[in-house]
């Protein structure tokens, strides 16, 4: 397991450098001199100030140096300065980070949950109109832009029914503490976890009605039924716990998609994460900000694809550990 | 061929699709004689609600542009996005495909290691980088997309490729002379087919999502009247002009929802032995 793991992990590493240097070159790629790019000034600074930058970064050097200094501030959890804002950006990822763990987060666990029950309830009832009805919903949410149901959710339940907030994290100037703040959270979270949530339930739905129907024509199932259990056990204890490593396994590949989905809603809901802050930084051509949060997106991913990978190894103990 | 449209017609849902999306193509098609002024051209006073003006059915922007102008034009961008940035994610998925499945071994092994790595990188946020470095243009909207769509495609290919190279027919195709080239291109793509034209289907509805996406997010080409581009531009007056950003959405929603339908039917109808799992 540990070795597992470790291989894994190593696997990780050398992603997060390919990203590394990918992001380097982006930047030598991009129109203009990298020190404008990087101070996210093209054409407007004076050339003294852009003189002075590239000796503090070091772009005076020849290729290989900047790649090499780049990675090693990366790898020191440093991801430049932003003069924008006048802050490392590292500082700025830091503080958003929490906001769209804990979206990300809810809205994964919400729609594995809703999404499972949906698919078991379907493929219980296939092709009567139970089945009809919930296939229809996830085909529906499938094609929905998530951008839009976010902005339909704030219309409806915001601005018209008036039920819930449709902006930001907490009540501004209320100055709840305790529970009191929990809730009011809790209260900000529902639209954005919802919307956000049901374009993966819609995924997780399918699959699991798939997979549900496939092992159920298996010939264990069959003996099952044979010994006399009843539809109910064989439901639960045959056929889904077999029915769910598929669907284990797509969640695991969702993780970046979700981050994707992420960046939409925090941006229609102004969460204030890491996604948000990443359409603040397009707007400001703010480069440094850009490639920050693809880093940090991309090893939350590998993160999260690890631990996936684990629960899969302990739910399933058939599974090699290959790395 | 007359098998095919039967089992594909057998989908109902199959058939509604093609009919929504024959409209949206007719409606592409025609936007430049039924609109021929530019859909940025202000022709009436700003928040015309819709149904209330001869002439201009859905009202006006925002600016005072004509929204169903805009729809029509739209769809034409949306259309032309989605097919050709499909194609080019083909062009790069099914060679390094190809190639990873026919040749296997350290080939195999490197070629998909690059599509892991293509894999797992958050795709929609490499896009967003690779807009906001290069100027957003049509030309550089396609790529991004291309760049980020065509993982799936390696690995399905791969996995035919790998299953059809062990078959008889492809021994004696080599026995008989033939390159490896014209072995992958004659013999194996051809019947690796129709799972391909089902994925394509597929990702021309993916690709018209994630240029919406990109353009209401202010990526896309700022020349080009798209429907993402209506909606990000309605958000900021959804309290009073609700309808100008529902109306777009609904075009996309429309439009992605009738190339799933039609990639349904197309599975049933060319891979009727398998069943169907999620995409």
């Amino acid at each position: 397991m540990i070795r597992f793991i470790l291989g894994r992990l190593i696997k990780a590493v050398f992603i997060l450098l390919a990203i590394l240097v990918f992001n380097f070159l982006l930047i030598h790629a991009a129109p203009g001199d990298p020190a404008a790019v990087m101070a996210g000034e093209a054409g407007a600074a004076d050339e003294k100030f852009l003189a002075d930058l590239r000796a503090r970064f070091g772009l005076d050097q020849p290729l290989y140096m900047q790649l090499w200094l780049y990675i090693k501030g990366a790898v020191q959890l440093d991801l430049g300065y932003s003069f924008r804002q006048q802050m490392p950006v590292a500082e700025m990822i830091g503080d958003r980070l929490p906001a769209t763990l804990l979206l990300t987060g809810v809205a994964f666990v919400l729609s594995l949950v809703l999404g499972v029950t949906a698919g078991v309830a379907a493929s219980a009832r296939q092709g009567r109109w139970g089945d009809t009805i919930i296939s229809t919903f996830a085909l529906l949410f499938y094609a929905t832009p998530l951008f839009w149901v976010a902005l339909m959710a704030t219309l409806v339940f915001s601005v018209w029914l008036e039920w819930l907030p449709g902006f930001g994290y907490s009540t501004i100037g209320a100055g709840y503490t305790g529970m009191a703040h929990v809730l009011d959270v809790a209260k900000h979270l529902v639209l954005p976890a919802t919307t956000l949530g049901l374009f993966f339930t819609a995924i997780y739905m399918r699959m699991t009605r798939a997979s549900m129907l496939e092992v159920s024509r298996l010939d264990f199932v069959k003996t099952a039924r044979a010994k006399g259990l009843t539809r109910g056990v064989i439901q639960r204890r045959h056929i889904l716990r077999n029915a769910l490593l598929p669907v284990i396994t797509l969640a695991g590949l969702q993780a970046g998609q979700i981050f994707g989905g992420a960046i939409l809603t925090e941006t229609v809901f102004a969460w204030p994460g890491i996604g948000r802050l990443m359409f603040e930084a397009i707007n400001q051509r703010d480069y440094n900000v850009i490639l920050g949060v693809f880093y940090i997106s991309a090893a939350m991913v590998l993160l999260f694809n690890l631990i996936t990978d684990v629960i899969y190894v302990i739910v399933d103990p058939r599974i090699r550990l290959t790395t | 061929m007359m098998s095919f449209w039967k089992r594909f017609s057998y989908n109902r849902g199959a058939v509604i699709g093609l009919v929504i999306l024959t409209f949206v193509i007719v409606a592409a098609v025609l936007a430049p004689i039924l609109f021929p002024q530019s859909p940025w051209k202000m022709v009436q006073r700003p928040f015309l609600p819709p149904f209330t003006q001869d002439g201009l059915l859905l009202g006006t922007d925002a600016l005072g542009r004509d929204v169903l102008a805009g729809l029509a034009h739209g769809a034409y961008v949306s259309l032309l996005v989605g097919l050709v940035s499909t194609i080019v994610a083909l062009a790069i998925g099914v060679p390094v495909g190809a190639a990873a499945g026919y040749f296997a071994g350290r080939i195999d092994d490197a070629l998909m290691r690059f599509t892991e790595f293509f894999q797992t990188i958050p795709s929609f946020a490499l896009a967003i980088v690779l807009l906001a470095i290069f100027q957003p243009s049509l030309t550089f909207v396609i790529i991004a997309i291309s760049i980020v769509s065509w993982p799936p495609v390696a690995r399905l290919v791969r996995g035919e490729v790998l299953s059809l190279r062990t078959r008889e027919f492809v021994e004696a195709a080599s026995l008989s002379g033939l390159g490896n080239l014209q072995i992958i291109t004659r013999h194996i793509l051809p019947n690796a087919l129709p799972p391909i034209i089902v994925l394509a289907s597929l990702m021309v509805a993916q690709a018209i999502l994630l240029e919406s996406s990109l353009s209401f997010l202010g990526l896309g080409d700022p020349n080009i009247m798209s429907w993402g581009y209506m909606i990000g531009a309605a958000r900021t007056v959804i309290r009073t002009a609700w309808w100008l950003s529902f109306l777009p959405g609904m075009a996309i929603l429309l439009t992605v929802l009738a190339l799933n339908l039609i990639g349904e039917g197309l599975n049933d109808a060319l891979n009727p032995r398998l069943t169907r799992k999620s995409e």
